[in-house]
Parts: structure tokens; sequence; C-alpha cells
């Protein structure tokens, strides 16, 4: 009986002991990914950041008024006169049909 | 010496009682003060330890959270927070060598001198060096690495469409909160609001441990307008033209599509850049396509007829007796600077008559009248709920007299804004029904208010298709490849309640007229180049943006590209 108890209480200690350790590493585990996921979240915002910029950098060369000046000095185009244009009309059974 | 030793042996020691007790006492005193004060600290009162213990290791963080992006119906942006740094400088600690001062002055674009003066005014604690610089400038700050100098990051909206669309979309304050045009109509919904964060910092600043949110960041959702910034683009183009070639003290062009009513463009001038305001002036600000009323003239003639024809007084071919341009209503005489002695209904609309007008009005009851403008929107909201929009005048019926309204039919006596007009023309384009008008994108088509028939409506349209045809008041509004319809109007303009010899020429039309698509409105402000006439001012304007419009969004033809009449030498004028 007295020998039992003593066996037990050495594999209680034990456990307690694992326990403890375990409790320590896994705490060290979850401040490690959670600095992961905060540098994680860091650069996603930096990532949004930057997409504001290029949709705005993007939006600026595309403006319709500087498409329009490259276009008219730059590329020389111009609309299309009155017997330069053709329409074509697709009809619902797939048939082209040229309108005058 | 041992003073044991000396004591006489024979005299016990004989202390007083109390003394032992009072000390007893006093110890328990002592005992019970410091149980009760760590009761009160631990128990009671431990919010303040606790504080302490606290604020060795956790933080409150602020977490940011950005306002909400305004794109246009095609998800083109047209505002959008970015973020930007703002290089400030703590004089006290500021620690630099004059190289170093002078790197920053090249970095910043400031004079050294002006550097210098900021980083030792000794009087200030915090001073700005340049707020929202570049990103790569503030990157070139950041390597400089100069005690006492540091970035701040603050967000700034960018307006990519510049001055096109300042007046509709406003601006923001310092702060991020919308204060003019849309940005504030919008702001419940644009405005984010930043969260904060409570988490566990180790000894170097790193962020270990999420200790929980205490508010979460409610970043501003996106808003996709109705507004098309191709449209917008040309509106403002053509305007701008228009305005500067005749002089004209202001402008305004609306473009709407004629079957949900949503607003394609609005366009403004004079405008501002949102972008570097500066001082800007209120008249730049103004969204006078809103904000502003003017008297329409004979825009307002199409509602006129219309209701007189869906009452069945009149029909298009109906034969008016139009006195040779002079016809006298209690007194006033009403004049028409063409003058005919007899028009049918539908050339009262070509040719703009307002003799033919009023006594079409005059054969009906006010109220009839009234209720016909009030249903097609005029003197109400338009629902737009942009910020300061002037609902317009139209008073009621019961205190007109004959001569009001002989004058209201063909648009005088009554105030509209721009917008209210541009929607009233959706009858006419929609088989009758008024619609809403919307600076949000819609995803369904809306179901407008019926105001007149399916057939008053038709009958309107042939009407206001003859008027930009040779012999109408307008024929400078046609478009190559698309059938046009639409009215003139040119009014006086009212100054401390009398009329002065300043005008507001307008045209509000539609295209193409086999299945409108888009309405366009255009009012020019005071031309001062010896035209005035809305046919001669506004219509090349509707001419311009509606043909373009129409191009840009692909809408088919629905007549031939020659269909253009070269404009006879006499323009219909019309009486103002």
């Amino acid at each position: 009986m007295l020998r039992n108890s003593g066996i037990l209480n050495a594999l209680l200690l034990a456990a307690v002991v694992m326990c403890a350790l375990s409790v320590v590493t896994s705490q060290h585990k979850a401040r490690k990914l959670f600095i992961k996921l905060q540098n994680g979240k860091e650069q996603a915002q930096q990532m949004d950041v930057e997409w504001g910029q290029l949709q705005l950098e993007q939006s600026t060369w595309a403006t319709p008024a500087r498409v329009e000046k490259i276009a008219a000095q730059q590329l020389q185009m111009q609309l299309p006169k009155n017997g330069q244009v053709q329409f074509i009309r697709v009809e619902p059974d797939g048939r082209a049909n040229r309108q005058p | 010496m041992n003073y044991a030793a000396s004591a006489h042996p024979d005299i016990t020691a004989k202390l007083p009682g109390w003394r032992a007790t009072a000390l007893f006492v006093a110890l328990l005193l002592g005992m019970a003060g410091l149980l009760g004060r760590g009761v009160y600290l631990q128990g009671i009162h431990d919010d303040f330890l606790q504080e302490k213990g606290n604020a060795r290791y956790s933080r409150v963080i602020e977490v940011s959270a950005h306002r909400g992006m305004i794109t246009d119906r095609n998800g083109e942006p047209l505002a959008v927070s970015t973020p930007v740094e703002s290089a400030w400088a703590s004089p006290a600690d500021v620690e630099a060598d004059s190289r170093q001062i002078k790197q920053l002055a090249q970095i910043l674009g400031m004079g050294t001198d002006e550097v210098k003066k900021h980083l030792f005014d000794a009087s200030r604690d915090f001073v700005y060096l340049k707020r929202h610089l570049p990103p790569d400038q503030a990157g070139k700050v950041a390597s400089l690495n100069l005690p006492g100098i540091s970035l701040q990051r603050e967000y700034r909206r960018f307006y990519p469409a510049g001055e096109e669309a300042a007046q509709m979309l406003g601006f923001t304050g310092q702060d991020d909160n919308g204060q003019e045009g849309l940005e504030l109509a919008l702001q419940e919904r644009l405005g984010g609001k930043s969260g904060s964060q409570r988490v566990i910092k180790d000894r170097r600043g790193h962020i270990v441990e999420d200790a929980g949110s205490l508010h979460a960041p409610k970043p501003g959702s996106d808003v996709v307008l109705s507004l098309d910034r191709n449209v917008q683009h040309l509106a403002y183009r053509e305007l701008e033209s228009a305005v500067r070639q005749h002089y004209a003290k202001a402008g305004a062009v609306v473009v709407l599509d004629a079957r949900s009513g949503e607003v394609l463009a609005l366009a403004n001038y004079p405008a501002y850049n949102p972008n570097n305001r500066g001082k800007v002036s209120s008249q730049a600000m103004r969204n006078r396509a809103i904000a502003d009323l003017f008297e329409p003239g004979s825009t307002m003639k199409p509602f006129t007829v219309a209701t007189a024809i869906e009452q069945g007084k009149v029909h298009p071919e109906t034969v008016i007796n139009t006195e040779n341009g002079v016809y006298t209503v209690g007194g006033k005489k009403i004049h028409d600077s063409h003058p005919e002695s007899m028009l049918t209904v539908a050339q009262v609309i070509q040719k703009s008559s307002n003799v033919g007008a009023a006594k079409i009005a005059l054969s009906m009851e006010p109220e009839t009248l009234w209720r016909s403008l009030s249903d097609s929107g005029f003197g109400a909201q338009t629902g737009s709920n942009f910020p300061g929009e002037a609902p317009g005048k139209l008073r009621a019926a019961k205190t007109w007299k004959p001569i009001e309204q002989a004058t209201m039919s063909y648009g005088h006596g009554i105030s509209v804004n721009l917008l209210q007009l541009a929607r009233a023309y959706t009858i006419f384009a929609n088989d009758g029904e008024l619609k809403s008008v919307s600076m949000l994108k819609l995803d369904s088509t809306t179901i407008g208010k019926k105001v007149f028939s399916d057939s008053t409506a038709h009958a309107l349209r042939g009407m206001l298709e003859l008027a930009v045809q040779a012999g109408g008041t307008a024929p400078l509004a046609q478009v190559a490849g698309y059938r046009v319809a639409g009215k003139t109007g040119t009014a006086h303009k009212l100054e401390n309640g009398h009329y002065i010899n300043r005008y507001v020429a307008s045209f509000v039309g539609f295209a193409p007229v086999s299945n409108p698509r888009l309405i366009v409105a255009v009012m020019i402000d005071e031309p001062g180049n010896g035209q005035y006439y809305g046919g001669l001012v506004a219509a090349p304007v509707f001419s311009k943006v509606a043909g373009a419009a129409l191009r840009a969004l692909n809408v088919p033809n629905d007549a031939p590209l020659d269909n253009v009449i070269a404009p006879t030498a006499d323009i219909v004028a019309e009486e103002v």
C-alpha cells in the first residue's frame, strides 16, 4: 500500500513536471506564431497601401484628358468622317448584315 | 562596565503592568492597520496597482481604419485615401550637424535656412517640417536617421479626376471627414472608425501577444457612383470650351441615363483642383447644377403642351391663333420674336412660341397645370440627397393670376435647378414615366411615377425632334448618326425681383429618339459674347456631349451619318 502510493506520487510528479514544461513550450510557440501573424498583417497592410497607390498611379496615367492628348497629338488619331464608317449589324441568327 | 553586574541583586525590576499591555495593543493596532491597507489595496482599490502592473508590459495601440474609396460605375477610382508621411521635429531633441541639415533640406525641397529655423525653434515642442510627403521622400528622410526628427503617418485623399468632378465629389478636411459634396453626403458609409487593441509588448517593443481588442476598427466601405468617368470628362471638356468661347460667367451640364435616372455626368465650370486646393473661391466650389436656381424659360413649354394633350384640350395638329406675335393677358403683353399668325401645337414647340404656349396654358384650370408640373418633379427635391440642393419654387395654384399662369407656361415665374430639369425630361424619354435620379450605381431598373400617358409622351418626342431640325430653334443640337430631340430655353436673370438684361441659356434634350439612352441638360450662365439664345449657346454643347457620349457608350446609330443639315442662315430665335 505504502509502496504503491510512493510510485503513484512519483508518476504524478513526473506528469506535473511534463505539463509545466509543455505549458512553457506552447506559450513560447504561441508567441512565435503571434509574431508571425503580426508580421503577416503588417505586410498585408503594406500591400494594401501599395495597391491604393498603384491604382492612383494607373488612373492618373489613364486620365481621359491625357489619353485624348496623346491620341490626337502624338499618334495623329482622329474621328472617322462620314464616308469612313460602315455599320455591320449582327442579326439574331448570327448573320452579319451590312447597313448603309 | 557591566551594568547588569552593577545592578543591585536585591532590587527586583518592577515595571508597571500597563506598559506591556500598551505595547501589545500598539502592535495589534499596527497589524490591523497593515492588514486593512492590504485588504484595501488588494481587494477594494485594486485597479490602481493593476494599472501600474499592466503599464510594465501591456499597451493599448490604435488600429487605424481608412476611408472608403469612391469609384465610378466601371470601378475607376475617383477618390482614394492613401497614407502619406509627414515629417516633424521636436526641436529640443534635434541633434544634427550642418551637413545633415543640408541633406535634409535637399530631400524636403526646402531652403537650408528655413529648415534650420524650424529645427532650432526652441519655443515649440513640435513642429511640422513638411506635411504629406511622397513615399520616396519619406523613405529618404527615414534613412537619414536623425534624432529628434520623425515621420508621422497621415491619410490624404487623392482625386484622380481632378477638377472634372470636383464639385460633385467635394472634399474632406484634415481629419478625413467629408466637408462638401458627395464626400459629405456619403460620410456615414465612407468614414472609417479606428479601433483600439490591447497588446503585450516585450522589452524591445515587439508585440508578443494580443490581449483582446477593445474596439474593433471599422474601415469605411467603398462606394460605387453612377458617374461614368469618360462621360464626365466629355461633359466637362465641352462645357469649359463653351463657357470660354462665350465669355460666360459659369455653366453646368448634367447627363442622365434616360432609362434609370442615374447621373452619368455632372460637370460645373469654373472648377478647382481638389488635389491642390490652396485658395478656392466659393464660386468655383458651387455645384451649380444642383445648388443654383434659374428660371428655365422655354424648356418648360413641353410640360404645358403635354398637360393640355393629356387633358384632351388640344392634339398636336390643333391650330392655335398666335395673334401675329403679340397677345395681351391682364394688361401685360406677351411677345414672340418670330411672329406668326397661325401655328399648330407641334409648331408652338418647334418654333418656341410664347403666345401659343400661353394660350394653351390658359385653356386649362390653374390647378390642373400645377398638378402636372408638381408631378413632373418641379418645386421639390430630386431625391439626390446632395448637400445644399435647392428645391426650386413652384407657387401654389391658388395664388396664380392669369398672367402668371401664362408666363409659367413658358418657364417664367418658376425656378428650377438643372438636375431637376434634366430629371423632368425622363418623362418624355420614358413613355411618360418620371424616374428618380440617383448618384449611386443602381443594379436594377427603377419604376418611375407615371405622369403622362404613352401616347402623350410619344407625341411630345416627335415635337421635340422637330425643334432640332431645320425650322426649329435648335438645329445646332443635331448629332451625326443619331436622332435627337430637345428644347432650348433662354431667360432673363432676376436680380432683386426685377428682370435684367443678362441671360441664362439652356438646352435639354435626349438621344437617340428611337430608344432614348441619354438625357443631356446644358445651362450657360450669362453668356457675354452678344449671343445668348439657348439654340446658339447651349445647343452646340448638347450636340458635342451627346454625340461623344453615345459613341463612348457604344449606342447603335439610328440615323445615317449624313443626317446633320447645315442650319439655315437664321435659326429661329425665341422670345425671352
